[in-house]
């Protein structure tokens, strides 16, 4: 039985995913892969915890029920934690900075100096120094993976170099943001002005407080460059991508577009020629692409498999958890 | 009427002007002309498509025009539509003049608007619009989005292409 020391940095809803599902995957993992996964140090804004005979997954999971209180164990800091305390695997899932990439960036950098292989679903870091993190990770023969950065649980990163190796990918286009794709759902099924969907998708908790990200398509934008970076080797930034949001839609719009055999979704397009846009466009009732609610999707062309879309939930601690432990476990296998 | 015609010009100078000499020669209109400089037909020479407007009757002429002065008309034709794709306007469109937005398009001679919806909810509300592009080729129809995109930036008019 091999044993994988981890850590997770950044203990919020994804964090506390990877402990339950690594928690509920136990026997599984070590049946099918030989691999026993130990979680030897957390670490959030509250407090760390360190034990480098492993954590208990489910006293961990008390921080988030208020059972157990957060501490600072051993006057750590997080990048102590990080560079002193010795595990296999840091995973990185504190929000993402799209403006300075960090704290998310450091931990990263440090991670990688430290000579350890980094599991994140963070996209900050990434959108903003994609290259020079790959060429950190390679230079200290360590492994940068990301999966769950883009589209959550659903594999496109994974999906075109394992599955689609060999194929020239000619672009991908698709819905990468679960909050837009909602709120012009419901207006068109509903013919609800943006403003009333907003607010309800805001009470749902679907919608943040200031949702200028997900409706402006930032968002959208910062998963769009990962993949062009990640997919096409571009070594494009945020700043790169031609940008517009949902906000300007009216229910009017739909109900015509929908007379016309369309929908109205936001989506993010990357191709081969370099061009990264995010804007709303015209999806035909019948295309792939035409997916609902909070869902996400990606339609990727290639040259020898033609289209292969893949649809899968965008978001939730469960599904980002899933990504993040199909990309620790390919590290070992 | 509107004629396309792809003919084939000597790689050499000047040949583009002594193309297109006998069409204002005959009173006819240059519409649109697509210089492909980086293909080259096996014989080395240059294919060019343009779009012209002619009286029917001195087509045959611009056409004997061509060959007397070298330069080989290949196809001619009337102009046909063949691509088509909707877009959608929102934003105060009514009120930015819609005909001369519809005219920029039209007067490219290779793209015309074919089809238009409206939706207008109250005065000062902003309205939207499905209009439908029609053009020779994908080549045209991009070049008629991007015309549709300039004019509606200027006016704020949010467009909405299809994917």
């Amino acid at each position: 039985m091999k044993t994988v020391k981890i850590s997770i940095i950044g203990f919020g809803y994804v964090g506390a995913g990877v402990a339950e599902v690594i928690r509920r995957k136990r026997e599984d993992i070590a049946h099918k892969y030989g691999m026993e996964i130990k979680i030897v140090g957390i670490a959030d804004l509250g407090g760390i915890f360190i034990d480098e005979s492993g954590l208990d997954e489910a006293e961990l999971l008390k921080l988030k029920t208020g059972e157990k209180k957060w501490e600072r164990q051993d006057n750590m800091t997080t990048l102590d934690l990080i560079r002193d305390v010795e595990h296999d695997v840091m995973v990185e899932t504190t929000p993402t900075n799209v403006i300075t990439g960090e704290p998310g960036l450091t931990h990263i950098v440090t991670a990688l100096e430290s000579g350890r292989h980094v599991v994140t679903s963070n996209k900050g870091p990434l959108a903003l120094e994609y290259s020079h993190l790959v060429n950190l990770a390679a230079k200290q023969n360590t492994e940068l993976k990301f999966e769950a950065s883009v589209g959550g649980a659903m594999p496109i990163i994974s999906l075109v170099r394992s599955n689609l190796a060999g194929n020239g990918v000619l672009s991908i286009q698709g819905i990468l943001n679960g909050t837009c794709n909602y709120i012009l759902t419901r207006m068109a099924e509903e013919g609800l002005p943006y403003e009333h969907v907003l607010k309800e998708a805001q009470e749902l908790g679907l919608a943040e407080a200031d949702p200028s990200k997900d409706v402006e398509g930032v968002d959208t934008a910062v998963k769009l460059v990962i993949l062009a970076n990640a997919v096409f080797g571009m070594n494009a930034t945020y700043k790169d991508v031609e940008m517009a949001g949902i906000t300007n839609i009216t229910s009017d719009a739909l109900q015509l577009a929908e007379e016309a055999g369309y929908v109205i979704k936001l989506i993010g397009e990357v191709n081969m020629e370099g061009g990264l846009k995010v804007r709303p466009r015209l999806v035909p009732k019948h295309d792939p692409l035409n997916v609902s609610g909070t869902l996400n999707v990606a339609t990727i062309k290639t040259d020898l498999a033609g289209d292969i879309t893949v649809i899968g939930k965008g978001a939730g601690p469960i599904e980002a958890a899933s990504a993040i432990l199909a990309d620790i476990i390919s590290i070992y296998s | 009427m509107k004629i396309s015609m792809d003919i084939e010009l000597k790689d050499i100078p000047g040949q583009l002007v002594l193309a297109l000499e006998p069409v204002s020669g005959l009173g006819g209109n240059i519409l649109s002309v697509l210089h492909q400089r980086d293909k080259k037909t096996p014989a080395g020479r240059i294919p060019v498509e343009l779009v012209i407007e002619i009286e029917e009757k001195r087509l045959e002429r611009l056409v004997e025009q061509l060959e007397e002065r070298g330069v080989s008309v290949v196809r001619t034709g009337e102009v046909s539509l063949r691509e088509s794709m909707v877009v959608l306007l929102i934003g105060h469109i009514v009120h930015s003049d819609l005909g001369e937005t519809i005219d920029s398009i039209d007067r490219t001679g290779f793209a015309e608007i074919v089809g238009l919806s409206l939706s207008m909810p109250g005065v000062d509300k902003e309205s939207s619009a499905l209009v439908t592009l029609s053009a020779l080729g994908t080549k045209e129809l991009d070049e008629a989005l991007k015309i549709l995109k300039r004019t509606a930036s200027k006016k704020n008019i949010t467009i909405i292409p299809p994917i």
